[in-house]
């Protein structure tokens, strides 16, 4: 208990005791000696580790990344051979992982949505095969479906020799998928800077039609507007490129079919199992998001006259988007991060990577540091990604 | 799961790291006041290291941890083993989670003397080689030119394949999955034309893993040398010693003739390097920081080198001596003296 009192007529002057006792005092101290504290922990183990490996004869540093990585990895989006150095592996890994995790994104959203909306349907089988779905993956862990995955696909497909066509030149065998691409050409190159142009011109049609419509009341056909302006644009770049037919068909050769587009097992096993696993969350995510909204609002919409549609997609779905949003980024970033599974399935991903680059090299720390940054790295763009979208769709009081 | 793994064996090897501040024999004293040996095994490789139908591990890479709990702490059985993948087992030796790797491992330079580790000697001369399904119609490795090859990753074999497919001017498609369970499916329901590792590791594959061996078919040629050995970590040259002494000393009592069956009676010996070996006339144990019964210890209840090779790998994979036949019998084992 302080003895501070103020003397009539006079101030007692502070000692420091006062001060130890001044709550705000305290506080400062406090959060300094806790600093301390953590930054003592951190030096000790540091300066260990360090000590530590210096003593075991360990190199620290990334100079390792320069070194040639002499392993050889199945799928690669850019030139890779066992002479590229452990750089270039472990780019070769980011992009693995940022290909499964976004198209895994853009899928689970788009089934998770449908079962979403399954979940509330009025009819009854519907309502309750969506309600099995979403019970049965999400409650199975992921790295079992995972497994699950990767022990189907391999013994449910046919050999490379016996490959079965579902489609003339799609050829599904148990090394995977191949689809025939056509040959590389300057026309497609043409089709690409018109799809970029068609995207451009279909952004500001859609503005001056969403200014006529608040103006005048007048609808505009912007669907039908959009999607002939951008194959039109596709097909005229196609035709001044010379309109090339050559394909690169697989066929089989030697061991393996030689051609083509492979989709591999091991991309087929983590994409379908983190789609599906996510999805269902996703789902639930949507059904919460539609049920939030208060039956009272697709009243008003019908007492205005509005077709079902209409107000589902004027009225319900922006609503329901405000209350999805941010969990919706959870489940984003719970897919990116999951994507580290695919090392148990043998695709190509980060760690799959950084682990065989940890082991030839003993770089441990480093290899871990380097993955564990690049995650932070896309979790932090996803999120980012997902908070100006909110923003966006927020509701913009007035 | 994996990452989480790897974060923790990371978190745990700044923390074991910054525990285990040692100096030279530290190993040794902390073995013997836990009282038990951590060794680190292959997750299934009959003949090298799996658990058999009772749950014990046994085969001859384990045998090398019996043998140094036999010497340090007087029993064979005082081993705690870890199952590790390939890819784990170098930071769990180098975080101190294990006191010994002894999971048929290459001994190469770069692992010695840029990963932090000590060998103890080579327990097994092996060679990589091809596994093939002879429905493949293959038979040499010389036709294998854009075969898929299923490999284990963060070994000398996946370089070696690398390597070799670059020399002969081949292409190669890799599928690496991180555990030998897992990779070994994935080739039996022919996502790859190829498994390859270590000789004796196809030979174990094949006899113990394949749903018909007869179906497949070892490719004649070796690709590479893979000296396996066990590993400790370095820094600790005492307890390195002692790991690589037990080694020497189930050598060296086949050379001498010294069996699990007869060591009592060769404890009456006249030959002094039994004597020696069998502590009859002491130096050695002290000198390795144990007593003198050491090797009686690892003999009697492990066996020789000679012994453990036949109990395990000629008896459960049907391989012969090859290489690993004792110097006078044509093959490279050879005990470096023990005086």
């Amino acid at each position: 208990m302080s003895k501070t009192q103020k003397a009539p007529g006079g101030v007692r002057s502070k000692g420091l005791t006062d001060y130890l006792n001044d709550e705000n005092v305290r506080a400062v101290i406090y959060q300094i000696v806790a600093i301390a504290l953590v930054i003592l922990a951190g030096w000790y183990l540091v300066s260990n580790t360090l000590a530590n490996l210096e003593r075991q004869n360990i190199s620290t540093g990334y100079g390792f990344l320069n070194l040639e990585a002499s392993f050889g990895i199945s799928e690669s989006m850019i030139d890779y051979t066992p002479q590229s150095n452990y750089a270039t592996a472990l780019m070769v890994g980011f992009l693995n992982t940022v290909k499964v995790a976004f198209l895994g994104i853009i899928l689970c959203t788009i089934i998770g949505t449908i079962f979403g909306v399954a979940r509330l349907s009025s009819n009854w089988i519907v309502r309750k095969l969506a309600t099995v779905y979403v019970e049965t993956f999400r409650n199975i862990p992921v790295l079992l479906q995972l497994f699950f995955w990767y022990a189907i696909i391999p013994n449910a497909f046919p050999a490379a020799r016996n490959a079965f066509q579902p489609l003339p030149d799609v050829l599904l065998t148990n090394r995977g998928m191949y689809i025939p691409v056509p040959v590389a050409d300057n026309a497609y190159d043409f089709m690409g800077i018109a799809a970029i142009i068609a995207f451009i011109v279909i952004y500001f049609i859609n503005k001056w039609a969403t200014k006529r419509l608040d103006a005048t009341g007048q609808p505009f056909p912007i669907v039908w507007a959009s999607l002939g302006i951008f194959f039109g644009l596709v097909l005229i770049a196609y035709l001044i490129g010379g309109a090339p037919t050559a394909m690169d068909i697989p066929a089989l050769k030697g061991f393996n079919i030689q051609g083509g587009y492979n989709i591999s097992p091991e991309f087929m096993s983590v994409l379908i199992g983190l789609t599906i696993y996510t999805s269902t969350y996703v789902a639930e995510v949507v059904r919460s998001g539609i049920q939030a909204v208060p039956t009272g609002q697709w009243e008003a919409a019908e007492s205005l006259g509005l077709k079902r549609s209409i107000a589902l997609r004027k009225i319900i779905l922006p609503q329901s988007m405000r209350v999805a949003i941010p969990p919706l980024t959870n489940q984003y970033l719970n897919l990116t991060k999951n994507s580290s599974l695919a090392v148990a399935v043998g695709y190509p991903d980060l760690v799959s990577v950084s682990n065989t680059t940890m082991n030839q090299t003993g770089q441990a720390i480093e290899a871990i540091s380097i993955y564990m940054a690049v995650y932070l790295g896309l979790s932090l763009t996803t999120s980012l990604f997902m908070n100006w979208f909110n923003k966006k769709m927020a509701l913009v009081e007035r | 799961m994996k990452m989480k793994t790897i974060l923790a064996a990371g978190a745990m090897s700044v923390a074991a790291i910054a525990a285990n501040n040692a100096h030279a024999g530290a190993a040794l004293d902390g073995i013997k006041a836990k009282g038990f040996v951590q060794c680190g095994v292959n997750t299934g490789l009959p003949g090298f290291s799996a658990a058999n139908a009772e749950g014990k591990w046994e085969g001859l890479d384990v045998d090398v941890c019996r043998a140094v709990a036999a010497a340090l702490l007087g029993d064979a059985e005082k081993v705690q083993y870890t199952p590790m993948t390939a890819a784990q087992r170098f930071t769990a030796l180098q975080s101190g989670e294990i006191d010994i790797l002894s999971r048929n491992t290459t001994w190469t330079l770069t692992r010695d003397a840029k990963l932090g580790l000590t060998f103890g000697g080579v327990n097994y001369y092996d060679g990589q080689g091809f596994l093939v399904p002879k429905a493949l119609g293959v038979s040499h490795a010389t036709e294998l030119d854009g075969a898929t090859v299923c490999v284990e990753p963060g070994t000398t074999t996946e370089l070696n394949l690398a390597d070799y497919f670059r020399a002969k001017g081949m292409s190669f498609e890799p599928v690496v999955i991180e555990n030998i369970n897992e990779t070994t499916a994935a080739f039996f329901a022919g996502r790859c034309d190829v498994y390859t590792t270590d000789a004796s590791g196809l030979a174990s594959v094949r006899q113990t893993m394949a749903p018909n061996p007869d179906d497949y078919v070892i490719l004649p040629e070796i690709i590479s040398k893979e000296p396996l050995g066990p590993a400790v970590a370095q820094g600790d040259d005492q307890w390195a010693d002692l790991v690589r002494w037990s080694l020497m000393a189930m050598v060296e009592a086949e050379e001498l003739g010294v069996n699990s069956g007869n060591v009592d009676d060769m404890k009456k010996s006249e030959n002094p390097a039994i004597q020696r070996l069998l502590g009859v006339s002491p130096g050695m144990g002290e000198a390795l920081g144990v007593d003198e019964e050491w090797a009686y210890r690892i003999i009697k209840q492990v066996g020789n080198y000679g012994e453990s090779y036949k109990s395990n790998v000629t008896a459960k994979l049907g391989l012969e001596r090859g290489l690993n036949a004792l110097w006078t019998d044509g093959g490279l084992q050879y005990a470096i003296p023990v005086r």
